[in-house]
Formats: structure tokens, sequence, C-alpha cells
């Protein structure tokens, strides 16, 4: 079974660095080939950009396409398409909105957003209030979304909205897709601690979405948004980078550079070599265990753990750079950019950027709360919020 | 400087599964909480009836080659037995005997001479320890005992501190300073002359002895000939240390399960302390530490097997740095979320908290360990 995998794979490989070698096609061209072949994502069926494989090819199709001078950095452009809309469209769309959406996606034409938190609901995205009303076959949404990462460029949002206030929280949800280029949407830049504005406010005034944009049942928004929020943690804590590279690369360059022969300090940036790479080789450990289908406790863990050795690490970087530390170099430029600073160039600026990682797809405290219930199986908390109608619970 | 990314799999073999399920049931039977506190208030120095079960079950001599009557197996089957064990404490000579003792026999001795020595310690008939530290533990400093040659024979002089097992081992390879250099020697623990007092451990379950040498006579064949008695010592401890990151991760597992459980079944304010925050977090962080751990562990007994010299300097050195911090925090944590049973001699915390910080000394520090990782990666 594997060696047919792997060999419909290989084949599949082979055939579209022939037809479109990738030093020579656009990358916009090379990304639709690639999606015809069936290498988009490999485990989605035939005709949705995938063959029907196990997942796990998925990395050997990246592998081949960079060592033949491709670029896989579509998924960077369009992270939230890429790396969590087409997950929730393969398990909960329509076939029509499949075909429809999923191919621009992937080639980049079409950039993605995520429209789920809010000024009033952030971990507890199930509070959320902004609303949509049913009008024979539309749904009119009104509300406001905030954090919204590459709004500003995008043509398609993932929509969370309350349709039922009178039915506990998670209860009174629905799904949907909505044209980020409707009459009422308003997207404003939000400017972070490094000045750029990755991310946006998002205002909808009485914005109208057809039915057929709805992405699962009406009531069920709650178990979509989590295939989502799923398949972000994943894409954030399985990236496998190479021994001494990422933010440990930038600490290693600064000691070098300024570290002179402080002990103390020597000893803290092995430490934090050493758990830049255990971290690293759990996550490899990690994709074997899923990929041999027995995926452990280890699975679980990277999200946390990558988030708060990131900042650790840059933060110490500044410290080593000593009165360099003081400054920004560049300035901040207020710019509107057009994909995330996660891979920032400079220390400077992956010190400020990493301040999010702890924030981002989950913070640090749900994260633990998750690890403790679900792993470890420790009770949850007391809850206020349960079984009481959505519009009789406090909010902020 | 070596910073290149190593090829790195955790695959796990059927047998490695069924290996560890064995061991697991074995371990768990012998090492009851009863059963390590009379061990390790006896006089016997180790659990003989268990060792026994191990070497029945082929446990005891796993990387002694079959021509020696071993199982030929890899290091990777040895880490997975020194984990399960040092999950319950099993108090039996694994370090000394089936690690460092057997490591520096294969590396050192001629093909005679392990063929002499090996199968017993294979059976489990003969338990083997490595003496190779000065009276202070040093570890920079040069073996505190000395050779010199008399006739055929060799007289030792000198004390050897911080012998694991040492007061039971019946064969002692002692590390001594001679004329011709550094020697490995084999010294039978009952040889006149050497007095062997047990040291006070911090560890009850793991003894250790100084053995001071008196004039101890041995002939000129219990000097193990084959390499040059440094590089064999090196690769013992080396083992070692590997050896030691396993056993920790086991008993940093241990603990927190352990600890997870009491959370969940301990009520306070009318729901389970493990409901707080402040106790669950607290877990939260553990676990990601002991999955951490074990990628390292795993990978330098991986690394030992294959026998990748350079990459082992790297994943040694990680293991033990932080396997030893990880385990530490662990049992620390563990005697904290108990509240004021986790306090008692009769709780088992204590007996992991000990183990963690004897281990954490045990053949290098964790600072000592990123000091030579430091030059190594040329820092
Ligand atoms: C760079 C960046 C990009 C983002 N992009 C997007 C995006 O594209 N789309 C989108 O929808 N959202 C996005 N977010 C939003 C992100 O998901 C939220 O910020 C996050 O879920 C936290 O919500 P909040 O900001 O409202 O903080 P709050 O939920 O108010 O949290 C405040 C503090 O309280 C703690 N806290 C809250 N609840 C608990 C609890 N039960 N137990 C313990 N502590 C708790 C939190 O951990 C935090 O420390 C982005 C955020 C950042 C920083």
């Amino acid at each position: 079974m594997t060696m047919d995998e792997r060999t419909l794979v290989t084949e599949r490989i082979d055939k579209l660095l022939a037809s479109h070698p990738p030093a020579t096609t656009p990358e916009r061209e090379f990304w639709g080939a690639q999606f015809d072949h069936g290498l988009a994502w490999v485990q989605h069926p035939e005709d949705f950009g995938g063959c029907g494989v196990s997942p796990r090819w998925q990395a050997e199709v990246d592998r081949r396409i960079v060592e033949a001078g491709g670029s896989v950095r579509n998924r960077y452009l369009n992270v939230l398409g890429i790396g969590m809309g087409a997950g929730t469209l393969m398990a909960h769309a329509d076939e029509q909105r499949q075909r429809r959406m999923l191919r621009p996606m992937f080639t980049c034409e079409e950039i993605w957003c995520q429209l789920f938190s809010e000024p009033g609901a952030g971990s507890d995205l199930a509070a959320l209030s902004t609303t949509a009303v049913k009008e024979g076959d539309t749904w009119i949404v009104n509300g406001q979304k905030v954090w919204t990462t590459l709004a500003h460029l995008a043509t398609w949002g993932l929509l969370v909205a309350r349709t039922d206030p009178d039915v506990p929280k998670h209860a009174g949800l629905t799904y949907f897709v909505v044209d980020m280029q409707a009459d009422g949407v308003d997207v404003r830049p939000l400017y972070q601690i490094t000045g750029e504005a990755e991310f946006n406010e998002v205002y909808f005034d009485d914005v109208r979405i057809n039915d057929d944009m709805r992405v699962g049942e009406v009531g069920q928004g709650w178990a979509v948004a989590m295939t989502t929020l799923m398949n972000e943690r994943v894409a954030i804590g399985s990236n496998v980078a190479p021994r001494g590279s990422g933010a440990i690369a930038h600490a290693l360059e600064a000691w070098r550079q300024h570290g002179g022969d402080d002990p103390v300090a020597r000893d803290q940036l092995l430490r934090y070599w050493v758990e830049a790479e255990a971290q690293r080789l759990t996550t490899i450990r990690a994709g074997e265990a899923r990929k041999s289908g027995t995926p452990g406790p280890e699975g679980s863990t990277g999200k946390l753990h990558w988030a708060d050795l990131n900042k650790a690490i840059t933060a110490f970087t500044i410290d080593l750079l000593g009165a360099e530390g003081m400054t920004y170099p560049g300035g901040y430029e207020f710019t509107r950019p057009d994909e995330t600073a996660n891979r920032a160039e400079s220390p400077h600026k992956a010190f400020l950027r990493a301040r999010a990682n702890s924030i981002e797809g989950g913070t640090s405290e749900i994260m633990k709360n998750i690890l403790g219930e679900r792993v470890l199986g420790l009770p949850g908390e007391p809850r206020v919020d349960k079984n009481v109608p959505w519009r009789e619970v406090p909010r902020s | 400087m070596t910073t290149a990314t190593p090829a790195v799999s955790f695959a796990v073999t059927e047998e490695q599964r069924l290996l560890r399920a064995t061991v697991r049931e074995l371990v768990t039977a012998r090492a009851t909480s009863e059963r390590v506190r009379e061990v390790m208030l006896g006089d016997d120095g180790y659990d003989r009836d268990a060792w026994a079960e191990l070497a029945q079950t082929g446990l005891t001599g796993l990387t002694i080659p079959e021509r020696f009557g071993g199982a030929g197996a890899s290091f990777a089957e040895v880490a997975i037995v020194i984990e399960e064990a040092g999950r319950r404490l099993l108090p039996v000579p694994l370090l000394s005997s089936a690690v460092l003792g057997t490591e520096a026999v294969l590396a050192a001795g001629t093909e005679q001479q392990c063929a002499a020595l090996l199968p017993a310690v294979a059976e489990g008939a003969t338990t083997l320890a490595l003496a190779h530290l000065d009276q202070r533990g040093g570890l920079t400093s040069e073996p505190g005992v000395t050779a010199r040659r008399d006739g055929g024979d060799w007289v030792l002089e000198g004390t050897a501190g911080y012998v694991v097992d040492g007061a039971s081992a019946d064969l002692v390879v002692t590390a001594a300073v001679s004329d011709d250099g550094l020697l490995l020697l084999v010294v039978p623990g009952e040889s006149a002359g050497l007095a062997r007092r047990p040291v006070e451990v911090l560890d009850l379950t793991r003894p250790m002895a100084t053995l001071v040498y008196d004039g101890v006579r041995v002939g000129d064949d219990a000097r193990l000939a084959a390499d040059d008695a440094i590089v064999a010592l090196h690769r013992a401890l080396s083992a070692g240390v590997v050896a030691i990151a396993c056993e920790q991760v086991g008993g940093a597992s241990q603990m927190l399960e352990m600890t997870t459980a009491y959370a969940r079944d301990r009520i306070q304010f009318g729901r389970a302390i493990g409901s707080f925050q402040a106790v669950k977090h607290r877990l939260a962080e553990l676990l990601v530490q002991v999955e951490s751990a074990r990628s390292t562990a795993e990978h330098a007994a991986r690394v030992l097997a294959e026998g990748d010299r350079e990459e082992l300097a790297i994943a040694a050195p990680m293991a033990k740095s932080y396997a030893s911090e990880v385990f530490e925090r662990a049992s620390a944590d563990g005697i904290q979320l108990h509240g004021g049973i986790g306090f008692t001699w009769e709780h088992d915390a204590h007996l992991y908290f000990k183990r963690a910080k004897a281990t954490k000394l045990l053949l290098g520090s964790p600072s000592h360990h990123r000091a030579l990782l430091a030059e190594v990666l040329g820092l």
C-alpha cells in the first residue's frame, strides 16, 4: 500500500517537474500545475488538488519542488487559506464551493483571512457577538472582528457569526465564507508593536451573504471553527527547520559578534541551544509518530513549546547585543506587509514579532489548559457560562 | 565545528515495542515501593531476585555480543530497559555493570579477555563496577589510584571515590595511573588489600562506595590490553551519560504521571486540585519538558547505537544536561503538588527527588555538559 503511494507520488512529481520546470515557469502557473497534478495537498481527493494518499507524502513533494528550484512560499503568502481554510472547506463545504475556491487559493490568486476574534471574544471565541440574521436566502451580517491577519489583501474571509443568541454560546454559531469586497465590509489597519500592520479591524455593516456560502449546518459553526483551529495549531507547531536555524541562529550570531567571554551568558546560550534542539527533535518525533499511526502526547506540545522558547531566545539575543540592543535598525515603518513576519530577517524585529507567538493561534495559557485537560486528563474549571443562553452571559 | 543537521529517526521496531512491554511488566511487578525500600535499607546492595529475573530474560547482557554469551542488541534496546527500570527506581546494577563496566571491557579488552569475563556478566552471575574518579570525585582530575609493576604483577595503591555499586560488584574495572600511562585493570572485589567503604548517599536506591587500594595485587592478565585505555574509558563514560539521561526520562515520566493522578483525585475547595490553573499549568509545562527530554535521550541512544561518534559528542551532553534539569524540576514539582504527604518518608516522591539530584551530578553536572557542548560547537 505504502509502496504504491510512493510510486504514485514520485511519478506525479516527475511529471510535474518535467512539464513545468520550476526555474522557468512563473510561480502562479507552477502552483496551478501542482494543483492540477494533485500535489497541492496530497491527502485530498483527485480533482481537488490531491491524489488521495497519506498526508505524510506532502513533505516529499515540497522537498522535491524546492530541490528543483521551485517555491512553496504560497504556504506563507496565503497562510490562512492554505494552512487552515483548505482543510475546513474539504471537511465541511459543498462540492461546488470546493471546486470554485481551492485552486485560486493554492495559486494565491485569492488570499484568505480568518474572521474569528472580536473585541469581546478572543480566547473565549464562542462568546462572539457578530450577528447573522436570515432574510429569505440571504444572511445579513453586523458586527466587528479584530486582529484579522492579511484582511487588507483578502478576497475571502472565514467567518463565524451568531445566528441564535437564545441558546448556550457554542450552540448558536454558524460558519460562512464572506466576500471581502462585498458592500458594508470595512477593513482598517491595526498597527502592531513592530510598527507594521499585518492585521486589521474588520467592520460589518449590513453585509449580505447568500445562504450557499454557509459552511456546515446552521448552529454547527463551533464544530467547523474547531476544524480550522486544529489545522492552525498543527501548522504552527509542526514545522521542522534545520538544526541551529531560526531564533537560535540569531543568538549564535550575536554571541559570536558581541558575546566575548561572559561564562554566564555562554551557559545560557547553550541552554537555549539545547532546548531549541530538544523542541526540534520532538517535532520530528511527533511527525514520525503521526505517520506511523501511533501519535502520543509529543504531538500536542509543539505550539506551546515553540512559542515560549522563541520568545525567550529572541529576547536573550537582544541582551547579547549590548548597546546595539537599544536600537531598532531601519526604524519603524508603518506599512501593511503582504505576508506575516514570523520569519523576520533582523533579530530586532524577530524580538518584537515573537511577543505574538504566545497570543496568536491560541494563547499559551489556553494551550496549557488544553494540554492539562485533553492530554493529562485533568478536570476543567467550574463554568459560569454553561447551559446559559448567550444573551444572559456576562461579557466585556 | 559541527553544526550540520543530522539525519534523525525515532522509528520504533516491533521488537522494541515488545521489549518495552516485557520490561515494564517485569519492573512493575518487581519494583514495588515496599520492595525498593526493603532493598535500599538492607545490606544486599541491590535486588538480587530482580537481577536474576532480568538475567533470565536476557537483559543483563544486552549489548554483549552473542559470541560472548550476550544478546547482541544495540544501545537503543538498553535505553528502553534503563528507562523502564528508572521509572520504578528498580535497584539493580544496570548502570554500573551492564553499561559502565561492560562498555569498558568491550572497548578495552582483548577478544580473549572479553571471552573470559563477559559470559558470566551476561548471565548475571558476575557484576562489574567502574572505578575511575579520585577520592573527591573531580571530573577533570586524574584517577586516585596508581599501579606499579612488581615482577609480572601490578600493585595498586590509592583511593577511588564515588564508585557506583562499588561495594557489591564482583569485579571492579579500575582506572589507574602508571608509568605506562592510564590503565584499566579488572580487580576482584574481594581482593586482599581492597577496602570498600559505603558512601552515605543521598539516593539510597543507588549505593556508592569509596574504594581504598592498599597494595592490591593483580596479574598482568588483569590489564585490559586491546586498546588505548583513555579512549576506552571515554567510550564507557559516554555510554553511561546517555544511560543516565534515559533513566532520568523514565523517572521524570513516572513522577509526572503520579502527580497528575494525584491532581485528579485530591479534592480541595470542593474541586480536584488539578482543575486549578496554578496546578494544571505546571503539569502542562512539565509535559512539554518531559516529552522534549525524551526526544534528546532517545536521539542520543540511537546515535550511540549507530556508533556515530561525531554526533554523539553533541547528543550525549545535550541529553544529559537537559534530562537532568527536567527530572529535577519534575520531582521537585511533584513534592510541591502533593502537599504535606509529598514531604513524608512514606511517600515515594522523595525517592525520585533524590534520584534526580544525584543523577544530575553523576558523571557531570548540566553546566559541565554544556561546556563540553560549547567546545564542540565552537562557542
Ligand atoms: C499577530 C496576531 C495575529 C492574529 N491573527 C488573527 C486572525 O487572523 N484571525 C483571528 O480571528 N484572530 C487572530 N488573532 C487573535 C488571537 O487569536 C487572539 O488574540 C487570541 O485568541 C487571544 O484573544 P484576546 O486577544 O482577546 O485575549 P484574551 O482572550 O482577552 O486574553 C487575555 C489574557 O487572558 C488570558 N486568558 C484568557 N482566558 C483564559 C483562561 N480561560 N485561562 C487562563 N488565562 C486566560 C490569556 O491567555 C491572555 O493572557 C491574532 C493575534 C495576533 C497577536
